[in-house]
């Protein structure tokens, strides 16, 4: 039992990392390298919690986190893909004012008790032993998080428009002479990137802790991206890896719990650490890299007419 | 409708002046819109945010507090981000030095001598180098990407220190506050002038941007960096070692932030606690690209960018606005400073299809 409820909490933790991360696999298979993802989750998180109470339906808060997400990551798309700024300074923007808009928006939210998303009930299934609570009786966000995969997974290697947005990732120069629209591809899979990032931060404020705590993401958007790094920018291995950094965090809020004589921050910091640890490990082949890589990552790109 | 961009040839020289300002003028005038949206009179408010710290003495001092390490850091972040490395854990290497500086006081608490405040500060640059090192260590030989690690590290800073301050080295005097034991006053970087609280931080700041200039400007170092950060290829042509510029690149940062972050401890919060800066590391990455990682206009963009955190507080006690305008602000800033750079390397046209909405009439 005990078990049990360990893999629940697991998957709780995993969930979110996962979503934002096939969210941002997408945005960087087109060539477009968004470090905002914190920014997005964030606001996506505070915008889920507010529209919750207001409506008092956490599905309703779930919607506005997507849209908050995707409207959010517009203003990156503008400014990187129409204007050509740099990636990596623009996504730290959106990072920053991320965290200080949602901070203001969410400050008559604090300390108010939030609405959480209840796990669905499937008749029959739900009641299974041990295999039922864990993969049955989830929340509405476990479920499209794994349909996210398989949808991602099948939309980049089995669709004509995923293998058009993997050409984009890899060579934008051809892509456009081919006459694909790079700049409407990637507008589009930087928008799913948000909708993924604010989706993310809906099931931080309406699963994971319901309520609002300003900083409330610590990080996850950029484990999110060290997890596509990690991925070798393939979907099933998000998965893996979200669950790895799931367990991590779990097992160290587990240990703390249990009052093992170290101190509290040490194990606080055992994501983080984990995250340097396996970023080394993953990149340490300079040359496996530079196949998984899309090869136009991060490079601005201005059409010629 | 679209937006079409046209190269500049060798960028606008007008609008590499002219884009900070404009960039300036538009977070006004959004910051305006917002107040208006909040139920405040705009001008009042932006009155109270932007001019109202400037009017008296004590006030210019706490401008100075806040502007030395946002000027420090993003003095050494310009020459990372001039290089291609985009070192973002400035916060994670602030902290350290804080701590690091903070050994002999702390640990050594009854020692007077006029040495120690020297050694402060060189423990300082090298407990802010040595955890940038961490990072410079992964990219240069691990092929590791910098941005994620050095950010990972921040975290794993502040709680670092949160732990000295509540563990190993709280005050045992106290009572139980997560802090440490004040330092002696030889320990304590002294004031400037006699009119106020500003100390030597900001003088650290000054000397070393306009060091860094120099450097920029004038060295072979600096053109190192100027050429490995545009082209790695022609960078290693011309001999140079991208692998040397990493390291320097991110040990010099790292000592730059270092050195802040043990001049505010030493010279404002005379202590170490859990929590010891406003988030300085992150927005001394807005105060580089406001002032287009030159480090002259650094020391500019750096009073600017104090002058919102002072602004954040007067609307906040005036108003009863929250402070958090203040991170709303150094957001819209940074935005409209990118936005407004394209201006200088392109020619922006706004292109009505007319002949291809008649022609899809047509067809």
């Amino acid at each position: 039992m005990i078990l049990e409820a360990i893999i629940l909490t697991v998957i709780t933790a995993a969930t979110p990392l996962v979503v934002a991360a096939l969210g941002e696999l997408v945005t960087e298979r087109s060539g477009v390298l968004n470090l905002g993802v914190e920014g997005m989750m964030i606001m996506g998180a505070v915008g889920a919690f507010a529209v919750a109470q207001m409506t008092g339906n956490p599905y309703l808060g779930l919607l506005a986190g997507i849209a908050v997400g995707a409207l959010f990551s517009l203003l990156f798309g503008f400014l990187t893909l129409t204007l050509v700024t740099n990636q990596v300074a623009t996504g730290l923007a959106l990072t920053i004012l991320g965290l200080g808009a949602s901070g203001m928006i969410g400050e008559t939210w604090v300390g108010v008790p939030g609405i959480k998303l209840q796990a669905i009930y499937i008749p029959g299934l739900s009641d299974i032993p041990v295999i039922g609570p864990i993969l049955f009786h989830q929340d509405i966000v476990f479920y499209l998080s794994i349909a996210l995969l398989i949808g991602v997974n099948w939309f980049l290697f089995r669709s004509r428009t995923g293998l058009m947005l993997r050409a984009i990732g890899d060579n934008h120069g051809s892509a456009h002479a081919l006459g694909i629209d790079v700049l409407r591809v990637r507008y589009l899979s930087v928008m799913f990137g948000g909708a993924c990032a604010g989706l993310a931060g809906a099931q931080l404020s309406l699963v994971y802790t319901p309520q609002w705590v300003e900083d409330m993401s610590a990080g996850r958007g950029w484990i999110a991206l060290a997890l596509v790094v990690f991925s070798s920018w393939r979907p099933w291995r998000v998965l893996a890896g979200g669950y790895l950094f799931g367990a991590v965090t779990i097992g160290q809020l587990h240990t703390q719990a249990l009052g093992v004589n170290v101190p509290s921050q040490f194990l606080s910091a055992l994501p983080y650490a984990a995250t340097v640890v396996v970023l080394v490990l993953i990149s340490r082949n300079r040359r496996t890299t530079l196949i998984n890589t899309p090869a136009s990552l991060g490079k601005p790109f201005v059409p010629d007419r | 409708m679209r937006i079409e961009l046209e190269k500049r040839p060798g960028g606008s020289r007008l609008f590499s002046f002219v884009s900070p300002l404009l960039a300036l003028l538009l977070t006004v005038v959004c910051g305006g819109v917002m107040f208006a949206l909040l139920g405040k009179d705009p001008v009042s408010a932006l009155y109270s945010f932007f001019i109202e710290p400037l009017q008296e003495v004590w006030s210019l001092h706490e401008l100075a507090i806040k502007a030395g390490p946002l000027i420090l850091i993003a003095v050494g972040l310009s020459v990372c981000y001039r290089s291609n490395n985009w070192n973002i854990g400035a916060e994670g290497q602030f902290t350290m030095g804080a701590i690091a500086g903070s050994f002999l006081p702390i640990v050594f608490y009854e020692w007077h001598s006029p040495l120690i405040l020297p050694l402060m500060l060189v423990m300082g640059m090298l407990g802010g180098a040595l955890y940038a090192g961490i990072p410079a260590l992964l990219k240069a030989h691990f092929n590791t990407n910098e941005i994620l690690t050095s950010l990972m590290l921040v975290y794993i800073a502040q709680l670092f220190l949160d732990w000295l301050s509540r563990g190993m080295w709280r005050d045992p005097q106290g009572y139980n506050f997560p802090q440490s034991r004040n330092f002696v006053p030889e320990a304590i970087l002294p004031e400037v002038l006699s009119s106020g609280r500003a100390h030597w931080g900001f003088v650290f700041a000054i000397v070393a941007a306009v060091l860094v200039w120099f450097m920029m400007r004038f060295t072979l170092k600096g053109f190192q960096i100027t050429v490995l950060g545009q082209s790695e290829r022609a960078g290693r042509f011309a001999g140079f070692s991208s692998r040397g510029m990493i390291w320097f690149s991110m040990l010099f940062s790292g000592a730059l932030a270092g050195l802040a972050g043990i001049s505010e401890v030493s010279g404002s919060i005379n202590h170490l606690q859990p929590s010891i800066s406003p988030g300085y590391g992150f927005t001394a990455i807005i105060v580089a690209f406001l002032g287009r990682l030159n480090p002259l206009g650094i020391i500019a963009s750096g009073l600017v960018l104090a002058l919102t955190y002072l602004g954040g507080e007067a609307v906040q006690l005036s108003l009863e606005v929250s402070d958090k305008v203040t991170r709303v602000f150094q957001g819209l800033l940074l935005f409209f400073v990118l936005s407004c750079d394209t201006l200088i390397h392109y020619r922006i046209r706004l292109v009505f299809d007319r002949l291809k909405g008649a022609s899809d009439g047509a067809a």
